[in-house]
């Protein structure tokens, strides 16, 4: 079974040379690690030495090479969350599992990591919890987090969600509002980004209604491209760590004012999203 | 041909050749650790550094990898590159002080104290079996792993690698002596424990999944007969 989802992968990514980390990923995102056998299979398929995949394998801290917990729970350490405080909360978080950082919990529930940076500097510090954002967390948050990633975070599905609301929200980067209150989309202020995909650069407008799928851009935007979005404030890629649930596409991370985390999936057509408050 | 100055005096070499190669040629001694011939330079040791340029705006640089320039001016052991190489051999004594190698360099270079951490580790890094193993074995069975001060050499999950013919070739050319015996270690994928001549590894059981280079091994051989 495995060998023919390992295949699978590897169709995907082509036969060029290069993709190596991506493919890597692939298969990371699909069992949250990287088990030997897929290694040798990559290995095998792509023509590269065994000993060259391993040597990415090792070198990247994304990729980890033992089976990692149900939860990943990455708390940032990178310069703006740590002078707000983020070794306090790694320390704590360390003390609520009883596990260091690049270990899992016996009963396999929880993998613990610290990273340098996950793009959202103004909602510092942040956790994020299997692709769910947690902004501006203190000490006393932590137990709450974690038993609610325990419960399961993914329980709003989307197709079962009919809520419609209109939500402000603003770079994760330098928190600039996206609002543009001079276009509107389904009667509301729409939100106004930067996309490129191929060799198109142009505006992209959303829909600020939660739940409303409408958008209007420059350029016509094929269906199933995946585009990348940018900061029109600071020109910062909107660039989270997580992948979309529905179709593996990187998630857009935006500030939702009032506090909380929405992510929208950055392929073309489809209606991916996550919703955090706090 | 390239016409440049080492140490003063007036040389030429071909096109595409190395600042040490040069200074070979000349006859200047340069330390090396990491440059082997027939291996592509890879600039790990940093032994070989040379100056280049007039002094105010004089740099250190590899020789191994540096290629030779038009009017380049080359100092092979001036004050600040003694001084730089000095600093280097204490360094790589800190790291492995039971190398031979390094030890005969710290000797011949006046090197009698060692200011750092002393650490006891078995490989320096300097990547000479990886290079022996791809380029001239064609086998490209050990490699880099890990990241940092956990990088280390050896095969892909530590167990006995498909495509090692164990040659011996990163053996030979190890200046650490790494993978010589590893008999109280044996969680390591190279054996090599029958490499020097009194074999601790006849007390060892667990040799069954080793690597080992000379097969029929000495050691083992003399172990089966005791048995």
């Amino acid at each position: 079974m495995q060998q023919v989802e390992i295949a699978d992968i590897l169709a995907r990514h082509g036969e060029k040379e290069g993709g190596l980390i991506s493919i890597l990923e692939s298969i990371q995102a699909k069992y949250g690690y990287l088990p030997r056998e897929a290694l040798e299979e990559v290995a095998e398929k792509t023509g590269h030495a065994l000993v060259d995949v391993y040597g990415v394998a090792t070198f990247y801290k994304a990729f980890s090479l033992k089976p990692r917990g149900k939860h990943l729970i990455s708390v940032c350490l990178g310069t703006a969350c740590h002078v707000r405080g983020g070794p306090q909360i790694a320390k704590e978080v360390k003390r609520q599992l009883g596990i260091r950082p690049g270990e899992t919990t016996p009963d396999k529930e929880f993998t613990l990591e610290t990273v340098n940076c996950l793009g959202a500097c103004a909602l510092g510090p942040v956790v994020v919890i299997d692709g769910h954002y947690f902004p501006n967390v203190k000490t006393s948050m932590v137990k709450g987090i974690i038993d609610r990633a325990r419960d399961g975070l993914d329980k709003v599905e989307v197709d079962k969600d009919a809520r419609v609301f209109p939500i402000e929200v603003s770079c994760a980067r330098c928190n600039h509002s996206l609002m543009d209150t001079e276009h509107k989309l389904d009667g509301y202020p729409s939100v106004r980004v930067t996309v490129s995909f191929g060799q198109k650069h142009g505006w992209l407008e959303l829909s600020s209604l939660y739940g409303s799928y409408n958008t209007s851009s420059k350029y016509e935007i094929p269906e199933n491209t995946i585009v990348n979005f940018f900061c029109p404030y600071c020109n910062a890629e909107l660039m989270g760590g997580s992948l979309c649930s529905e179709c593996g596409a990187p998630m857009v991370p935006m500030i939702v004012r009032g506090g909380g985390m929405v992510q929208i999936c950055s392929r073309k057509g489809c209606k991916g999203h996550m919703l955090d408050l706090l | 041909m390239i016409k440049l100055k080492i140490n003063g005096v007036d040389v030429s070499v071909e096109e595409g050749s190395t600042v040490l190669e040069a200074a070979q040629f000349l006859g200047f001694p340069i330390p090396t650790l990491c440059h082997m011939e027939g291996l592509t330079p890879y600039g790990a040791c940093r032994l070989c550094v040379v100056e280049i340029g007039n002094p105010p705006r004089s740099k250190l640089v590899s020789s191994c990898t540096y290629p030779a320039e038009d009017g380049l001016v080359v100092r092979t052991s001036s004050e600040r590159v003694m001084r730089a190489r000095r600093m280097i051999i204490e360094l790589l004594l800190a790291t492995c002080p039971q190398s031979k190698i390094i030890q005969d360099l710290a000797s011949k270079f006046n090197v009698r104290q060692q200011r750092f951490k002393q650490e006891y580790e078995d490989c320096i890094l300097c990547g000479l079996c990886v290079r022996m193993c791809e380029e001239q074995m064609m086998a490209k069975a050990i490699g880099f792993r890990g990241r940092g001060e956990n990088r280390s050499i050896g095969t892909p999950f530590d167990i006995k690698s498909e495509v090692c013919r164990q040659c011996g070739g990163c053996i030979y050319v190890c200046p650490a002596c790494q993978l010589r015996c590893t008999y109280n270690e044996p969680e390591k994928a190279i054996c090599g424990g029958c490499a020097n001549l009194a074999p601790p590894c006849l007390e060892k059981e667990n040799f069954h999944d080793m690597m080992c280079y000379m097969d029929p091994c000495v050691a083992c051989e003399i172990r089966k007969e005791n048995n």
